[in-house]
């Protein structure tokens, strides 16, 4: 249990702002009156409705992403003292154990899009490369699907959980981020495709290896393992994974990232030799 | 058809159903959301979704006793057609989700497992761990991702829709919107828009639903001349864990298995609660309902809690509604054996662990049973016309609504697990109307043959309502007129409705709303500027939040989430059987004079200034309307009087088709 006794009447939160793409980033601090029960999201909501800073000037109010509110949706990720993590489930009796400042800050993986908001579609684009779907006939009726044991279900329901929150790849060694603006005389969707394109050839992420493993342990899913594992042998795929670790350490779903990983690396070896050696023979 | 194209609105589980369905259709779909659409607010249902199951079969259950317990539960006020329909359809909605790859639970033979929820005697729901909205939604996600790949759909995420077009036929043609990031106003051409935006839970300031869910998108349909439903029907769920942003959901499973609800007899008593010896703890539930205790209905445990703490002052906190969910009586091992996901989310959000302290809860508002008012076309057998573009439409032409945002499945009250399944189940089904719809529309209803100067002007107009809220100056700040709309709307329109409330209410209301309008802005930057979307959406909550005072106003009757004490039959009172029998004549006389007059729909409309409410009636052809019991005095002799003339109605019936 949390102690509410000997906190302070106030405590301060630094923020690293941005107000748009391409702009400097600097720290504005806020002083705010103690309450018990606070997270960082309700810490944000007040620092908007006042929107002044410490010093007593004042201020936009601070931009930040989030929907839930109950660590499900993935949206609030940020950097909070030092550690990425969900700023929902971040508790400010918590964070003021070590001081009496909390530091927030964008995730640095991602561009920035405004102060803690970031642009996460290189995930969302990942997830499409992977094929990260069951592709079933259609959605007329035809019946129940294929029967599951209840030991499979309880392997792929932990996978499922994934919120694309991005702390594995904030965490990851190998990702780095990729920050693009448009050329001169580029139309949008000219700069849209320059965008997958780079985003295809640059590291996929833990995240988008441990679908992968979802939905080929799904009965249909199966089916179409192999152009899966594929995409994960082209640019950016698992060999660029370092095996590093750090992506399971920080996932707040507790996703266990480096099976998945070790897993799917070794279907992706077998499937490359497997395919090698079904090479149509050369003609002589 | 191939040029033809449909707008969606909003990617939660309704969105996503009726997106995948129109793709596989060959139809063109724009689908526009507030948050990447895997974010939705439907990622936060826990619990499950309902249908009939081979199981259940088994044990005399059918779908259409899945339909009369969503409309008894909706106590009659849900029209009947659909949700007979639904019903038919929810285990076909089950096996197509199971086959999508959603990570249900099993049985150990590999069958979908089921589980129980309120309101029936069957296991109908199923689930996916405690994640059974995220498992669902992902599910969608994925199948509409894959539409994208394939270019049938078109995605723009992180836009705000701010209102349907309409040319001057009064036709739904396309909508505008603005881009969250680059604060652009667009149109966007549509021959057919579908909103699915969800509850609007944000107008009573916190409640269990997420930060998107402020019912702007209805209300801008609303202000266009579409009409709203049943609003004043608003369902609280009655425990949740009060935070300073969010009530969160603390599932009814924690009174299952043994805890106990308590506040302390000395108001505010300033001890820890263990502290508290037992003479001095209230156990309301208990002592109040002897028979039932701490496991009353919803209903009843949110309106006891209420009037424990609103009434009763007895509130554990002084500055906070709440009370006592005490399971430290139970062995720890043991709670987290059979509650480990549950209270999790306790020591997650409030840092303390309920195995050693009793929780703090309090009702929170959980669900909008109201909300646009769509229309459906009715088969002679029961059901509904497959295929037809009545079904969904709202009352503008070319504008549907599913999901939580329409109004007409859940009645008065809807139950656990039904609201997924009403989701998915009519985002699937508007799509084969709306391909009747685009193949024959005549010339002229095209968006394509609309001329470009209607959508410069619908754009011009949202342009010059955003530049003047970033040069307007006044005292006032959106953030804390928001705060003030969510204490009214808590204090007067949740658990227990008096109509002197709600009259004051509804000036303090119209009040508020001339400050709103009063607001200046703390940023009147034109990058991604979340204070001038949050005023415009706070504005927008007005229209809603009248039309749910008004409507609640109007009421003066007793129905499902509806409570008006001052308007509730008494239970029987005498002890002489003759009298004891004419007392339930009276009271089935009163019921059926309250059928007579409050059996209808609620249905607003905004002129630009005022809400309007007119009813209409509800189509009870299936199941014809029949009293709810739960805890009433008296109840085995109203429900005799009462089947007896059910019969001679039936024989009345028969008679005059023989004769
Ligand atoms: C905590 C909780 C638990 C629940 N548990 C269950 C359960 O176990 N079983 C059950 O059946 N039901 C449950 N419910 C109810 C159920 O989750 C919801 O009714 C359902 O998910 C609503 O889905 P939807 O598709 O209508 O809308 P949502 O999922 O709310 O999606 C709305 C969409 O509209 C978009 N949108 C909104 N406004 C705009 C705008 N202005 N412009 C653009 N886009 C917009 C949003 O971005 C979002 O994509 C629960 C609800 C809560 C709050
Ligand atoms: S794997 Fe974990 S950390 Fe990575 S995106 Fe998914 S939930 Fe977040
Ligand atoms: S194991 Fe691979 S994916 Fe995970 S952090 Fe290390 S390099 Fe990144
Ligand atoms: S707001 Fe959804 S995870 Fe924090």
């Amino acid at each position: 249990m949390i102690a509410h006794a000997n906190k302070p009447k106030t405590f301060f939160v630094k923020i690293l702002r941005q107000d748009a793409p391409g702009k400097p980033s600097y720290w504005e601090k806020f002083e705010l009156d103690y309450e018990p029960e606070l997270n960082v999201i309700s810490v944000l909501q007040k620092i908007a409705a006042k929107a002044t800073t410490a010093g007593g000037q004042k201020t936009t109010p601070v931009c930040w992403d989030c929907g839930c509110l109950e660590e499900v949706c993935g949206a609030c990720t940020m950097v909070i003292n030092n550690k990425v993590r969900q700023s929902c489930s971040a508790l400010v009796d918590k964070l003021l154990e070590d001081g009496r400042e909390i530091e927030l800050k964008p995730m640095s993986k991602f561009p920035v899009v405004r102060d803690l908001y970031v642009d996460r579609s290189r995930m969302f684009n990942a997830l499409k490369k992977v094929k990260a779907w069951i592709p079933v006939d259609g959605y007329y009726d035809l019946g129940p699907g294929p029967k599951q044991s209840r030991g499979d279900q309880e392997m792929a329901y932990p996978l499922s959980e994934c919120m694309t929150c991005g702390c594995c790849v904030e965490a990851c060694p190998q990702y780095s981020k990729i920050e693009l603006t448009p050329n001169v005389g580029e139309t949008p969707e000219e700069f849209e495709d320059r965008k997958v394109d780079t985003f295809n050839r640059n590291f996929v992420g833990a995240a988008a290896i441990s679908q992968v493993a979802l939905f080929n342990l799904n009965p249909t899913g199966k089916m179409n393992a192999g152009e899966r594992l594929d995409a994960l042998t082209e640019e950016g795929g698992i060999q660029v994974c370092g095996n590093a670790q750090n992506c399971v350490a920080v996932c707040p779903k507790k996703i266990p990232l480096t099976m998945s990983i070790g897993r799917i690396g070794r279907a992706v070896t077998f499937n490359t030799l497997r395919k090698w050696f079904d090479r149509p023979a050369k003609k002589h | 058809m191939a040029d033809k194209r449909v707008l969606v609105v909003g990617g939660g589980l309704g969105g996503l159903s009726a997106t995948m369905k129109l793709a596989e259709l060959g139809i063109k779909v724009d689908l526009m959301s507030l948050t990447p659409v895997k974010r939705s607010h439907s990622v936060c249902a826990q619990g499950g979704i309902n249908s009939v199951n081979d199981a259940t079969r088994q044990l005399g259950d059918n779908e259409y006793k899945h339909f009369d317990d969503t409309v008894y539960g909706g106590d009659f006020l849900n029209h009947q057609p659909p949700v007979y329909e639904m019903a038919m359809w929810a285990p076909k909605v089950i096996d197509l989700m199971d086959r999508l790859g959603v990570t249900f639970n099993r049985t150990q033979e590999g069958f979908l497992d089921r589980r129980r929820f309120g309101g029936t005697l069957y296991k109908r729901t199923a689930f996916a761990g405690a994640t059974t909205g995220q498992q669902l939604l992902y599910a969608l996600d994925e199948q509409v991702r894959r539409w994208e790949v394939e270019g049938l759909v078109k995605k723009h995420e992180m836009w705000d829709f701010l209102g349907p077009i309409l040319n001057d036929n009064g036709q739904c043609v396309g909508a505008v919107a603005q881009d969250l990031f680059s604060m652009e106003i667009k149109s966007f051409k549509a021959d057919a828009v579908v909103v699915a935006s969800g509850g609007c839970g944000l107008i009573y300031g916190r409640s269990t639903m997420s930060m998107t869910c402020n019912g702007s998108a209805a209300s801008r349909c609303m202000q266009a001349g579409a009409k709203y439903g049943n609003a004043e029907f608003i369902q609280v769920h009655p425990t949740a864990i009060p935070g300073a942003d969010k009530l969160r959901l603390m599932s009814e499973s924690a009174r299952g298995e043994g805890g106990r609800v308590w506040v302390p007899r000395k108001p505010h008593d300033s001890r820890a609660p263990k502290e508290i010896p037992d003479s001095e703890r209230y156990y309301f539930l208990e002592e109040r309902y002897p028979e039932y205790g701490n496991l009353v209905p919803r209903d009843i445990a949110t309106r006891e809690i209420f009037d424990v703490c609103v009434n009763g002052g007895l509130s554990v906190e002084e500055n906070r509604q709440c009370v006592y969910l005490d399971l430290t009586h139970i062995e720890a091992s043991e709670l987290n054996r059979k509650l480990g996901g549950i209270l999790d989310i306790y020591r997650k959000f409030q840092g303390v662990d309920p195995c050693y302290t009793p929780m703090r809860i309090f009702p929170a508002v959980h669900y909008s049973m109201g909300g646009l008012w769509t229309n459906y076309d009715k088969k002679e057998s029961g059901g509904l016309i497959a295929g037809s573009p009545k079904n969904q439409a709202t009352s503008i032409p070319n504008l549907y609504a599913i999901g939580e945002v329409d109004y007409h499945y859940h009645g008065a009250n809807r139950l656990g697990a039904n609201s997924l399944l009403s989701c998915i189940f009519s985002g699937l089904f508007v799509a084969p109307g709306l391909e009747t719809l685009l193949s024959n529309q005549g010339p002229g209803s095209v968006a394509a043959e609309q001329p470009q100067s209607l959508y410069d002007e619908a754009v011009k107009k949202q342009q010059e309502r955003h530049e003047s809220l970033l040069k307007q100056s006044g005292e006032e700040n959106p953030y804390l007129i928001h705060q003030e709309m969510g204490a009214l709307m808590t204090n007067a329109a949740t658990v227990v409705r008096h109509n002197n409330q709600l009259e004051e209410a509804i000036g303090k209301l119209a009040d508020l709303k001339a400050r709103a309008w009063k607001c200046s802005l703390s940023d009147t930057g034109t990058w991604s500027n979340q204070n001038v979307l949050f005023t415009k959406a706070m504005q927008d909550m007005f229209p809603i939040a009248e039309a749910i005072l008004k409507g609640a106003l109007a009421r003066d009757e007793c129905r499902g989430a509806h409570y008006k004490p001052e308007f509730q039959l008494p239970g029987l009172t005498a002890e002489d059987p003759a009298e004891h029998r004419r007392q339930a004549e009276e009271w089935c006389d009163k019921f059926e004079q309250n059928i007579q007059k409050f059996l209808k729909t609620s249905v607003s409309t905004y002129d630009g200034k005022d809400v309007t409410i007119s009813y209409e009636d509800v189509d009870t052809s299936i199941e014809p309307p029949r009293p709810r019991f739960y805890g009433l005095v008296g109840a085995e002799q109203i429900s005799e009087v009462w089947q007896e003339r059910k019969k001679k109605k039936k024989e009345a019936a028969q008679a005059a088709v023989t004769n």
